[in-house]
């Protein structure tokens, strides 16, 4: 199953690999939602929708629909 | 030197604190108009800078980007396109938040491209302490190819500074800071080639956005240079990876942020309203405290301004020589005024609130948190704030739909907001609870009156959201969704922001419903004083001859006379033609006349009742409420405002769509007659039935 920013758990950080064009608003696009890009799941809303992202440092809620389009890379914490 | 206007532009990012800067350059000195044919906001500010100079300072739309979605970002674009527009710039100021620098200077890459000289705002300076954040002013300066004002507007900071950049523009390149017609080179030279007079990056906005462009026809362009729907959002795409990548090169030397010593405040108070029980609790306990206190603090004034009006009306009777004028001004034009005035405590409250809940923050985990519930009923998260605002007046609440991107999650909220209990209700909600439900407490602290009131609003909610419901199972629309929220940081309120705020939306409330209250009591009262027929005009006589075997003391016999009057005038007789279909809702006459003239503007309701009473009682030092409390009916002796009335009419009030603007508003926005008919259509036969079988119940 490929990871999407839906199957994110509250406070993990991936990066942004792929998403269909036709589907992504030209608004998230130009709030950073853009390949190569990092995005942190901040919160989720209480009936586990919206997603509330940062994303390349901005701030922004998304609806799962949308979430489950964005193909993400997750980051793995090394210590 | 001689005097010299220079038109400035202020464009930028919602949230950065924009309105605060404009607040700072202008003061009160500032127009709020629309622009044309639309209902977009105008912000106009005047200021006066050094060498003699005055600027225009225009205060647009905040927008994302040149790429626009909604009304308001095509202002943005069309006035900018338009090198003829009298608002032109000459210079654009781009004001940006230090905290969100990179996403903010998206913009001011595009409207560099547009060759506009653009002096660019870093705002919220004092927070970049707080943040690690250190910048390098001179190379940013070099790279972006500006002029950089540092400016702190919540605490004044930097104006004078920006005041200096705005005066000596003409030093400012006109240059872009990259150039984006790399994302496809062949296509932009082709579009420069055919049409050399032009801006590339214009010429590219015409063919992506649907705006109005006046020196080109835009289908000439469109037909050589068309492109799919698809490939133009492919190369939107590329043009926006290529200006983030020029920002991010431009930022990683100039800007510098230690992450240790930023602190996390965001994430704690985050984690708090937006919790799965305290978000909820916290949500209901501001609306709770916003209703109880609109209620309990605004009658104060309101009580006040209510007993001046009636006072001054009873000493222009008695002090000036009586005749139609003097009685115009005592019983049409003064209490017509007062009806109005009466608002401005409440409405002032509600705008407080919701200004402060906006400025804070607050206002999009609200949004955040509630999109899921409000999806259920075919709404969207956006549309608590209509809904909210709505409490104030569903004019500025339809406007607000305007950033629901779906188009049938916005019609729904179009269509129901109208029900939520707008300011124009309160007026006759407060003064009927007064009449008709005790002054007492329940529980030892809950104010019944006040608890009446709340449950109206409960009413109004509850019904917006059924319907929104009904219609979402009934509507057959096209469903695109999408949804993108910003969730901004969370700010202090500003004091004077607010306060500008609250002055202005109080005053266009006003000045607006002024006019017609105003009209409407003036009119009311020429068709209360005036009648045909004998009836009327011999009223005098009748009274005597009635009254022939029975002693009347010289006031009861002036009242006769003037009811007498009253009821055979031009409204009387409209009103009694309309009795029976309203006395099974436990409505007479007057209340008959009180409801046709408030199908144009609610509020009127009060005002109308007043003119009413006044010109039917010769006793003029009652207030409003006292002499609709002494109403009885002629035959039964029952008192007019009873307990059932009084319920059926504010039911009929919750429902009935008895506002001309709001119509219009709905036409403009929906543009189309098909859904306020709808509205009225259903709200009105709704209303008629709920107020019917209350009453049927009740009495």
């Amino acid at each position: 199953m490929r990871t999407t920013i839906h199957s994110l758990k509250k406070s993990e950080k991936a990066i942004i690999k792929d998403f269909d064009i036709d589907i992504i608003p030209l608004k998230l696009l130009e709030m950073g939602c853009l390949p190569g890009n990092t995005v942190e799941l901040l919160q989720i809303a209480p009936f586990g929708d919206p997603l509330y992202l940062d994303v390349n440092g901005s701030h922004v809620a998304i609806r799962v629909e949308t979430a489950k389009e964005i193909e993400v890379e997750l980051i793995k914490i090394t210590l | 030197m001689m005097h010299q206007n220079i038109n400035v532009a202020l464009i930028g990012n919602p949230n950065v604190g924009k309105t605060s800067v404009f607040n700072q350059l202008t003061g009160l000195n500032q127009q709020v108009g629309n622009y044309p044919g639309i209902t977009v906001e105008k912000k106009i500010g005047f200021c006066k800078l050094p060498n003699n100079i005055k600027a225009n300072i225009l205060d647009l739309p905040g927008t994302y980007s040149l790429n626009a979605s909604s009304m308001d970002e095509s202002v943005v674009i069309e006035l900018l396109l338009n090198k003829n527009d009298k608002l032109y710039p000459d210079v654009a100021v781009v004001v940006t938040d230090v905290e969100n620098l990179k996403r903010n200077l998206l913009l001011y890459t595009q409207i560099k491209d547009l060759e506009i000289p653009t002096i660019l705002v870093i705002n919220m300076a004092d927070r970049m302490e707080s943040k690690g954040i250190t910048l390098d002013i001179p190379y940013l300066e070099e790279k972006l190819k500006t002029k950089i004002a540092l400016v702190s507007s919540r605490k004044g900071h930097g104006i004078e500074a920006l005041k200096d950049l705005i005066v000596s523009y003409k030093t400012i390149t006109h240059e872009p800071c990259l150039n984006s017609s790399v994302i496809d080179p062949e296509y932009f030279k082709n579009l420069q080639e055919a049409f050399p007079q032009q801006l590339v990056y214009k010429l590219w906005l015409v063919i992506t956005q649907d705006v109005n462009f006046s020196n080109l026809d835009r289908n000439e362009i469109r037909s050589a240079f068309t492109k799919s729907h698809s490939e133009l959002k492919r190369l939107q795409q590329k043009e926006t990876i290529k200006r983030y990548q020029f920002i991010n090169d431009v930022l990683k030397a100039g800007l510098k942020i230690d992450v240790s010593t930023a602190t996390d405040f965001r994430a704690k108070l985050d984690n708090v309203l937006t919790h799965k029980f305290w978000g909820y609790f916290i949500f209901l306990a501001i609306l709770f405290v916003i209703f109880q206190s609109i209620f309990s603090w605004s009658t104060i004034p309101m009580d006040f301004i209510d007993g001046t009006f009636a006072a001054l009306s009873s000493w222009a009777a008695e002090e000036l020589p009586s005749g139609i004028l003097t009685d115009l001004l005592s019983q049409g034009i003064i209490p017509g005024i007062g009806g109005v005035i009466i608002f401005i405590p409440q409405i002032a409250f509600l705008f407080l609130f919701i200004s402060i809940l906006e400025e804070s923050g607050y206002m999009s985990r609200v949004v955040f948190l509630m999109d899921k519930i409000m999806r259920r009923f075919g709404l969207s998260g956006k549309s608590v704030v209509p809904l909210i605002s709505g409490t104030a007046c569903a004019i500025p609440a339809i406007m607000a739909t305007r950033n629901i991107e779906n188009w049938k999650e916005r019609l729904i909220t179009i269509l129901v907001t109208p029900f939520t209990t707008c300011s124009a209700r309160l007026p006759v909600y407060a003064i009927i609870i007064a009449l008709v439900i005790p002054n007492e407490r329940v529980f030892g602290v809950l104010n019944m009156q006040g608890l009446s009131l709340m449950l109206l609003y409960l009413l109004g909610f509850g019904t917006a959201i059924l319907s929104a419901y009904i219609l979402n199972k009934i509507l057959k629309l096209e469903n695109k969704t999408y949804f993108v929220v910003e969730m901004p940081s969370y700010k202090l309120p500003l004091f004077k922001n607010v306060g500008i705020n609250v002055v202005e939306k109080t005053k266009a409330f006003v000045v607006g419903a002024g006019k017609i209250i105003l009209a409407i009591s003036i009119i009311l009262w020429f068709l209360a004083s005036y009648g045909p027929g004998k009836d009327f005009n011999e009223a005098e006589t009748i009274v005597k001859e009635r009254f022939a075997n029975t002693t009347l003391d010289e006031t009861q016999f002036e009242n006769e006379i003037a009811s007498q009057k009253l009821e055979n005038s031009y409204i009387g007789l409209m009103g009694r033609a309309i009795e029976p279909a309203i006395k099974p809702l436990g409505y007479d006459w007057k209340i008959g006349i009180a409801i046709i003239s408030s199908f144009a503007a609610r509020e009127v309701f009060v005002g109308t009742l007043a003119t009413i009473y006044s010109v039917g009682n010769s006793d003029n030092e009652d207030t409003i409420k006292n002499k609709m409390a002494a109403e009885v009916h002629p035959e039964t002796g029952e008192k007019v405002f009873n307990f059932a009335s009084g319920i059926s009419l504010m039911l009929f009030y919750a429902f009935a769509m008895q506002c001309a603007s709001t119509l219009a508003i709905t036409k403009k926005e929906t543009n189309s007659w098909k859904w306020p008919v709808m509205q009225l259509v259903f709200m009105s036969i709704f209303a008629y039935l709920t107020a019917l079988i209350a009453y049927q119940i009740l009495k």
